[in-house]
């Protein structure tokens, strides 16, 4: 049966500030759903704390609205006892990058296939207004008394370190291109992160909607904005890792682009590597029945009631008899 | 007169094998018929500084240790310097021949305040600065001191076996020093043999290296030493299988029979060795042919990952658990508070150590009961079980799975070092009654047509559950207040409903759960004593109570499992029975006292307590509890046994 991203759709009330770039990222997910046509209860949604979080309510599939800044270890601990859900974890800039980061950068190591999506306005929303770590040194939004002190963090080079097999970068007022890197990002077979740049209406009075478009730089020539945001795709830039040979000159590429910022900021897949074998299949390495019968549709007692484990086993290693 | 069996000590520097040696010295003794307890000690280090374990050999089941060492195998000169007081007159000492000239104050790894207290000992008892010294002083309180040559055995031992340095083979004193002690004791070297193949089996030359040590060693001490110890080990007998585990080898066990399939765990003393030893049994052996089984063990980047994974895996129907110590607890605490809030059935195997903060990482202490019972912000339900012996860690740790998925809460499973890391044989455990309760759970199938909501009112509090990836069953969880369908509410009244809907689940919980798996009660029903106690110090407390009523004392135990929610009915019936409430634990406040007074009104007449680090002896417990017994007791003693 065909799905529509009104079947995604809930009858919660939507409370975002207007304008806010959400509205656009859960559109973009709710169409990249039904596209893939991925039944809502084999979805997961795993939804951190701040106004990004309550995206999870809003989309009809399984919603895990968890604490702040552990949507990875939740969505990471869904996959693994069931790996044929198709597991999204989704959070703020603040929520990922601050307060899990250990989280972010240990996910990386595992390569597991699920899907982070990062909402990335630079300030922290639900609380009103403080700098998220990826504001930028020296900046002063509106709601911070003094400009911001800190270095921002670069969520697409950390990503890189860390081992993300599939890298990428998108605006969440361009639906249609966001909704095709995260359709690119949940087929990815391996660990997928997206950084979804987006204005605070509310907040963020600096990396605004009209300052993306270029509002400020009008081309002479023509009279019109010239646009800070540029898809990669279509310029040459090759993402894909096609052998492992070439996987760190692809890595060092990458991470030349993500230091795009300013003028030019570019957004498309930066990095996609699908030889890195996932976590599923480092289980499956040991545990070859793993996929077939993962941890969530073990049977565990009989007909009886009984335990199935024979632990007679142990016993015997431990006998001293 | 209580049985107080043989007691074997193997000390030495960590790194050395003692934890082998004992092994091998437990399982020897369990092939010819004994039952052991035994206990580990070590520093928070890797190599060089002391450890010891603490062997207690009886004809029956034995859960603690007593004051008493009746045989010390020395792997060095500063066990013998911190265990010399324990050795009982007419105990021996194996110790090495090249160490008698080491002066006893320089010895490096002995600490500062540990000195000065000696010092004052070698002063007052006119001991002199050497090792020799101090042996002279412990023949003169006529206990026997066995030098050996340690190093020259080594070098015989070399040059059979055609190794050249002899730094290759230090490693195995260990082995040396249970040769002479077998030997000494006239053992039946063959059963001492089994058990050295047993446990280096699957490296043939290191087996051959070992018995053959075994051997010289054995022989030296029946050529050499004419006193021998024959007498002293008890007679054993076998007409069951019995196995040899500990604390956290049971856990292990009771989590994969109960059908623990995710384990998360960050690294921590003593909670890792269960991890460990999951992770090597992760395949796991069904009942069923073709009936595959597994449980997937993961590393986690800290104890926050750990129990959020932990509920991640418990949310889509795996039984799943997580287990730490305190500083990993206190890590938890926020993600307890979610799993309680989204009624998560994920247990918490909680070992704790002494405490506060890192503590005494590797030392004893039941310091954290007020903790479990109480952590996390905000109300929420939950069960916390304390075990009181290995044998209760192994069905407790299957309990704990039943009542988490029955009742839709966390359960945290408290246990401490003194049973992690202790070991003890048994008769093999009985599993033929255990069986697997998981609650309600709704299918794709009962699921079709209704509208499901996950934390729908119900009578119990109890909503019936829906796995994540369920057809027909897509549904909500979240850590804000929630309406009934998981989404977030703020609405007063709901609020009301859905606390009162959470915590209505702990009268099911005191209502469903028989009280035979809440509270232990041994001795006289209406005893004019009453003990109350929690965890590991049981084993010391039974059979301290057990040779007191045989002295004629009138004296009950009440051993509480279940500390919260307590069965408050049945332990405050049983406690107004007493005349006098003796509260036994192994912390500084007494925890558990003061929260049966909070929950029940009666209050602890006196109070026996340790917190030195060290677990309760039966010896020091028998003597505690004959003081109020006869009436000469402070209403509060502190124990303070052990090195």
């Amino acid at each position: 049966m065909a799905l529509k991203w009104q079947d995604f759709k809930t009858d919660v009330f939507i409370d975002w500030c207007p304008g806010c770039g959400n509205y656009g990222i859960l559109a973009a997910l709710q169409m990249a759903l039904a596209e893939l046509a991925i039944e809502p209860h084999r979805v997961v949604l795993v939804s951190g704390i701040g106004c990004s979080g309550k995206i999870s309510h809003f989309v009809k599939a399984n919603g895990v609205h968890v604490l702040h800044g552990r949507t990875l270890p939740f969505a990471q601990g869904i996959k693994i006892a069931n790996p044929d859900l198709e597991v999204i974890a989704i959070g703020g800039d603040g929520d990922g990058l601050g307060i899990g980061m250990g989280h972010l950068v240990n996910a990386g190591r595992r390569n597991i296939d699920i899907t982070y999506l990062i909402h990335d306005n630079g300030v922290y929303g639900l609380t009103k207004g403080q700098a998220s770590p990826t504001l930028k040194l020296g900046l002063k939004v509106k709601a911070i008394p003094r400009p911001n002190i800190n270095e921002a963090v670069n969520p697409l080079i950390i990503a890189l370190a860390a081992g993300y097999t599939f890298v990428a970068r998108s605006y969440a007022y361009d639906t249609k291109h966001l909704k095709e890197i995260i359709k690119q990002a949940i087929r990815h077979k391996g660990l997928a992160l997206v950084d979804i740049l987006q204005p605070c209406p509310t907040y963020n009075d600096i990396n605004t909607k009209e300052w993306y478009a270029g509002e400020d730089r009008i081309d002479p020539k023509t009279g019109k904005p010239a646009p800070r945001l540029y898809k990669l795709e279509g310029t040459g830039y090759d993402p894909v890792v096609h052998d492992l040979s070439e996987d760190f000159n692809k890595k060092l590429a990458a991470m030349e682009k993500a230091r795009e910022w300013g003028d030019k900021i570019p957004i498309g897949v930066f990095y996609k590597n699908e030889l890195i074998p996932t976590f599923r299949e480092r289980i499956t390495q040991r545990i070859p029945f793993y996929m077939k019968n993962p941890p969530a549709k073990q049977k565990i007692y009989d007909d009886e009631g009984s335990p199935i484990t024979d632990v007679y086993v142990f016993f015997k290693e431990l006998k001293v008899t | 007169m209580m049985d107080k069996g043989f007691n074997w000590m193997a000390g030495g520097p960590q790194g050395s094998g003692v934890d082998t040696a004992a092994n091998i010295f437990g399982r020897a003794c369990g092939y010819g018929g004994l039952y052991v307890y035994g206990r580990r000690e070590y520093h928070s280090n890797i190599k060089g500084l002391h450890s010891y374990f603490h062997l207690r050999i009886l004809s029956s089941e034995v859960s603690a240790n007593v004051n008493d060492v009746d045989m010390l195998a020395a792997f060095d000169a500063e066990t013998v310097v911190r265990h010399i007081s324990e050795i009982v007159p007419k105990g021996g000492i194996i110790v090495d021949q090249n160490q008698l000239d080491i002066k006893i104050l320089e010895i490096p790894t002995l600490p500062p305040e540990f000195k000065l207290i000696f010092q004052d000992f070698l002063k007052e008892n006119g001991i002199g600065d050497r090792l020799a010294d101090l042996l002279e002083y412990a023949r003169n309180k006529g206990i026997y001191v066995f030098e050996v040559p340690y190093i020259e055995l080594l070098k015989q031992i070399a040059s059979k076996l055609g190794i050249e340095k002899l730094s290759k083979i230090t490693q195995i004193i260990n082995v040396l020093t249970i040769g002479i002690s077998f030997g000494l004791l006239r053992y039946n070297i063959g059963l001492v043999k089994k058990a050295v193949k047993d446990i280096f089996g699957e490296k043939p030359k290191i087996v051959e290296m070992n018995l053959f040590t075994l051997e010289i060693a054995y022989e030296y001490a029946k050529d050499n030493f004419s006193k021998d110890f024959n007498d002293r080990i008890p007679i054993g007998t076998v007409n069951e299988e019995r196995i040899f585990l500990s604390g956290n080898q049971a856990v292990a066990i009771g989590k994969v029979l109960g059908g623990c399939r995710v384990q998360t765990y960050y690294p921590i003393t003593p909670a890792a060795d269960e991890s460990e030893y999951i992770e090597a049994h992760e395949i796991l052996p069904t009942k069923i042919p073709g009936v595959e089984a597994g449980v997937v063990v993961l590393q986690t980047e800290d104890e926050i990952a750990a129990i959020n994974m932990a509920s991640g895996a418990a949310l889509t129907g795996a039984r799943a658990s997580t287990s730490t110590s305190g500083p990993g607890f206190s890590l938890m605490v926020e993600g307890l508070s979610w799993a309680g809030n989204n009624e998560v059935p994920v247990v918490i195997t909680y070992y704790q150590r002494g405490a506060p903060s890192t503590g005494l990482p590797t030392r004893h202490g039941q310091d954290d009961l007020r903790f479990a019972i109480h952590a996390g912000h905000g109300e929420f339900p939950r069960i916390v079980l304390a075990s009181g012996d290995i044998r209760e860690c192994f069905y407790d740790a299957v309990n704990a799975f039943n009542y988490a998925e029955r009742f839709q809460l966390p359960v945290i499973h408290l246990i401490d070092k003194a049973l992690a890391n202790s070991s003890q044989t048994f008769p093999v455990f009985d599993v033929s009654k255990v069986k697997i309760h998981r609650g309600e759970i709704l299918d794709e199938k009962m699921l079709g047509g209704i509208e499901y909501k996950r934390f729908a009112f119900t009578e119990s509090g109890i909503s019936p559950r829906v796995l994540l990836g369920t057809k027909n069953g897509v549904h909500w969880y979240t850590g804000d207040e929630h309406n009934e369908y998981g989404h977030i509410s703020e609405e007063p009244h709901n609020r009301t409903r859905m606390i009162e809907k959470r915590m209505k689940k702990l009268e099911a919980v005191e209502r469903e759960v028989p009280i035979s798996e809440k509270i232990n009660f041994l001795g006289e029903q209406n005893a004019k004593n009453m003990i109350v106690s929690w965890g590991s110090p049981k084993g010391a407390i039974v059979e301290a109570l057990n040779e007191l009523s045989r002295e004629g004392y009138s004296l009950g135990f009440l051993q509480v499992r279940m500390v919260h929610p307590l069965p408050r009915e049945h332990v405050k019936e049983i406690l107004e029975r007493a005349e006098r409430i003796i509260d036994v634990e192994l912390n500084y406040s007494g925890q558990l006292g003061g929260i049966i007074t909070e929950k029940t009104g009666v209050s602890m007449d006196f109070q026996i307590v340790k917190y030195n680090g060290r677990p309760m002896t039966t010896t020091e417990v028998y003597n505690a509890l004959k003081l109020v017994l006869e009436g000469k007791a402070p209403k509060r003693q502190v124990l303070t046994y052990g090195a």
